[in-house]
């Protein structure tokens, strides 16, 4: 007979979940397995709501199996630790992403790529080795194999870091893989959400001159202002993105929505790299005949792999960058849902889990 | 009064030109410039059909200016040189490809870059710098400056030499630039047309393992008995095309005609590159989650600059890379043509010029 989710595991948890398409969430009670020898618990503090959250609950993937307890931005306290972990104690601050397992054997998890491996288990609505669906961090704790689990840095903000685990290594590793680090270069970010601003920071500690473009033109001021960026292209006004082509190496595309990427491409330098992580839910029109005439490309990046998402951590604590956060109760999280598909958030929710999921 | 173009210019030549749409080939006579200080002028011997020479004597583009003399594959002796020439001499074997001119000044130019430049003046069709119309190589005679013009290596027959200038550097560029030119590599190709079996010349002279993409099963045997493919796939198959996912590191994509992407894509392995070399005129629906998912790119290419060309040239005398050409006399052209229209071609038709061109 199949275990309810409270008594699938030794552990009670207490996370809010949504339990059908209209991606409403609400109190949810279930169980975390046993601490393994390579296990790490943590305590969660903060968990950044990320738009692919939404899209979760939502099911507008079309892969979501409820109940689902969003979250892959968790920021916590270690409160157990198996015999076999080194690199963790009691009492460290540790983050979890997006990935909570993989098959440790293939090529790509041999060199670190453990975000493109071909068996990977997501932190949440991902089927787990031994049967059960993997529950996310909108919940009051986690069981995690210590390779997943990642040194929070010392000097950031929990609540403010928690973005880091999925926005901040989203656009980092695309950046580095792609070679958009060199100072002096121009880098375009196309959508100005989660996704978007840390892009500009983590663009701008690289030396970078950084372009938003963005169908807002209200949010021009802020973005040069406050987030630092050097200017800022509408895209709706034909003229300024006529006098801005060909003037950007690279654009780290964060829009989610389908959109033509013909004028996004057009900015682009010779060689120019247009680098998509926003995961729109229908194909997009690429013109090919741009991408010939320039040998300019587009391509894809998932997140990273775990060595990578640490080296960010270091780089976001070296150079003090966190997230711009509008903090939540768990109970407002419907409420941010809302605000969220409507691009209403500077520039994300962060759900303050230890003072609103209570512990059992 | 409208520039006559036997009159244009002071020495006398005749090739065969379209007058309109129809695209029909005749006699024509013109006039090739004096040569000047940098200039080369060389009789023309052989020159190669690209399927671009009947786009545009068709009007395919919408930008043909008529009458068109075709021809940017074009091989033959040097009969004059200029007085600052310093590369060649009379008598030498030389070619010229799809480029005659360039503004010699932006960063495309100075990296070697000629085929980006936003101002390049192609070998037919296109304005020259003193306004008149460049006249291509189904002719008796060419004159380029020396940049323009491309050594033909002492071993390399000038029938076969032709084809290189624009289906050989046309493969020849993204197979390097994208590093699809390490031995062991697994290279797709897609289209087996000029530049598909060009692709599988160069791909299986770096060592590298060449599957075909095809949509015609009678051209396997001769795919693999004769061009060294090792192995063939037909895109309609599914289950082909399911059992191959991602086994290729690259393909280069030679179809213009509008296609699907999905298919290719899953073809590439994780870090997997679809490079494009035919330009469909409309854009193409490209898949967003396999992008990402496996770290995928796709771009674009077009044709190559000289000093690459010459590099390709050279390399392909040195290991034996020729085209499989079908010499036709001159007045053949326009059976060819259509011919080349329905893909009866193995796999370049070169016009004897040198034998079968006669003034009128």
């Amino acid at each position: 007979m199949s275990k309810s989710p409270e008594t699938q595991y030794p552990h009670k948890a207490l996370g809010w979940a949504a339990t059908d398409t209209s991606g409403i969430l609400s109190p949810f009670h279930f169980s975390r397995r046993e601490n393994g020898d390579d296990d790490v618990t943590v305590q969660i503090l903060f968990c950044g709501v990320c738009h692919s959250d939404l899209h979760t609950v939502k099911n507008d993937w079309g892969f979501t199996t409820y109940p689902v307890v969003p979250g892959h931005e968790i920021v916590g306290v270690v409160t157990k630790v198996g015999n076999n972990v080194k690199n963790f104690k009691e009492g460290d601050k540790v983050g979890v992403g997006v990935i909570v397992e993989s098959c440790k054997e293939c090529e790509c998890c041999q060199q670190d790529l453990e975000n493109y491996c071909p068996r990977p288990v997501f932190t949440y609505n991902s089927p787990y080795y031994d049967g059960t669906r993997t529950q996310g961090g909108y919940s009051n704790s986690v069981v995690v194999h210590q390779r997943y689990v990642l040194r929070f840095p010392d000097n950031l903000p929990l609540d403010a870091g928690a973005p880091l685990l999925c926005a901040g290594i989203t656009v980092y590793s695309p950046m580095k893989y792609y070679g958009m680090t060199e100072p002096g270069k121009h880098l375009g970010v196309a959508g100005l959400g989660g996704l978007g601003h840390v892009a500009i920071k983590i663009g701008k500690a690289f030396g970078l001159k950084v372009t938003v473009i963005s169908g807002s033109p209200y949010k021009e001021a802020e973005a040069i202002d406050r987030l630092g960026a050097d200017s800022f292209l509408v895209s709706s006004d034909p003229a300024k993105m006529k006098a801005a082509m060909g003037t950007m190496d690279y654009i780290i595309d964060t829009i989610s929505a389908v959109h033509s990427l013909t004028s996004l491409l057009s900015l682009l330098k010779l060689n120019g790299k247009l680098i998509t992580v926003g995961l729109p839910n229908k194909p997009l029109e690429v013109p090919i005949f741009t991408l010939v005439a320039g040998r300019k490309l587009v391509g894809g990046s998932n997140f990273g792999g775990i060595k990578e998402t640490q080296e960010m951590l270091d780089f976001c604590g070296k150079h003090n960058i966190t997230a711009d956060i509008e903090l939540i109760k768990i109970d407002q999280i419907n409420t941010a849902m809302e605000r969220l598909s409507k691009g209403d958030v500077k520039y994300r929710f962060v759900i303050d889990v230890a003072n609103s999921i209570s512990s059992l | 009064m409208a520039s006559q173009p036997e009159l244009e210019h002071p020495r006398k030549a005749f090739g065969w030109a379209a007058r309109d749409p129809s695209g029909l080939l005749s006699p024509f006579n013109f006039s090739r410039r004096e040569v000047g200080e940098k200039d080369v002028a060389f009789k023309v011997l052989y020159c190669g059909i690209c399927h671009s020479d009947l786009h545009s004597l068709k009007n395919e583009w919408g930008n043909s200016i008529y009458p068109i003399v075709p021809g940017h594959e074009v091989a033959g002796v040097v009969t004059e040189v200029g007085s600052k020439v310093e590369k060649f001499k009379v008598g030498d074997k030389v070619g010229v490809g799809c480029l005659v001119d360039s503004c010699r000044t932006c960063h495309s130019c100075s990296d070697n870059l000629e085929n980006y430049c936003p101002q390049f003046t192609l070998t037919y069709g296109a304005k020259y710098r003193d306004s008149t119309i460049t006249y291509g190589g189904y002719s008796d005679s060419m004159v380029a400056d020396e940049h323009f013009v491309i050594r033909i290596p002492e071993g390399l027959p000038l029938d076969a030499a032709a084809p290189l200038l624009c289906a050989g550097i046309t493969v020849y560029s993204p197979l390097r630039y994208f590093e699809l030119d390490k031995p062991g590599l697994h290279v797709g190709v897609v289209g087996l047309g000029g530049l598909g079996h060009m692709a599988v010349k160069f791909a299986k002279a770096f060592r590298a393992k060449v599957t075909i993409i095809s949509t015609s099963p009678n051209k396997k045997e001769e795919a693999i008995q004769h061009l060294g493919a090792d192995s063939f796939l037909i895109s309609r198959d599914v289950d082909q095309m399911q059992a191959a996912k991602g086994s290729l590191d690259g393909i280069i994509d030679t179809v213009s005609a509008a296609h699907p992407l999905l298919p290719l894509i899953d073809l590439l392995k994780s870090q997997g590159k679809l490079v494009m070399v035919g330009a469909p005129d409309k854009p193409l629906e490209l898949p967003i989650f396999p992008l990402l998912a496996g770290r995928k790119i796709v771009a674009g290419s077009l044709v190559g600059g000289l000093k690459e060309t010459q590099e390709m040239i050279d390399f392909a005398a040195k290991h034996n890379v020729k085209p499989d050409i079908e010499v036709i006399p001159m007045d053949y052209v326009n059976t060819a043509m259509k011919r080349l229209v329905k893909a009866d071609v193995k796999y370049r038709f070169v016009i004897d010029i040198g034998n079968t061109l006669k003034p009128y």
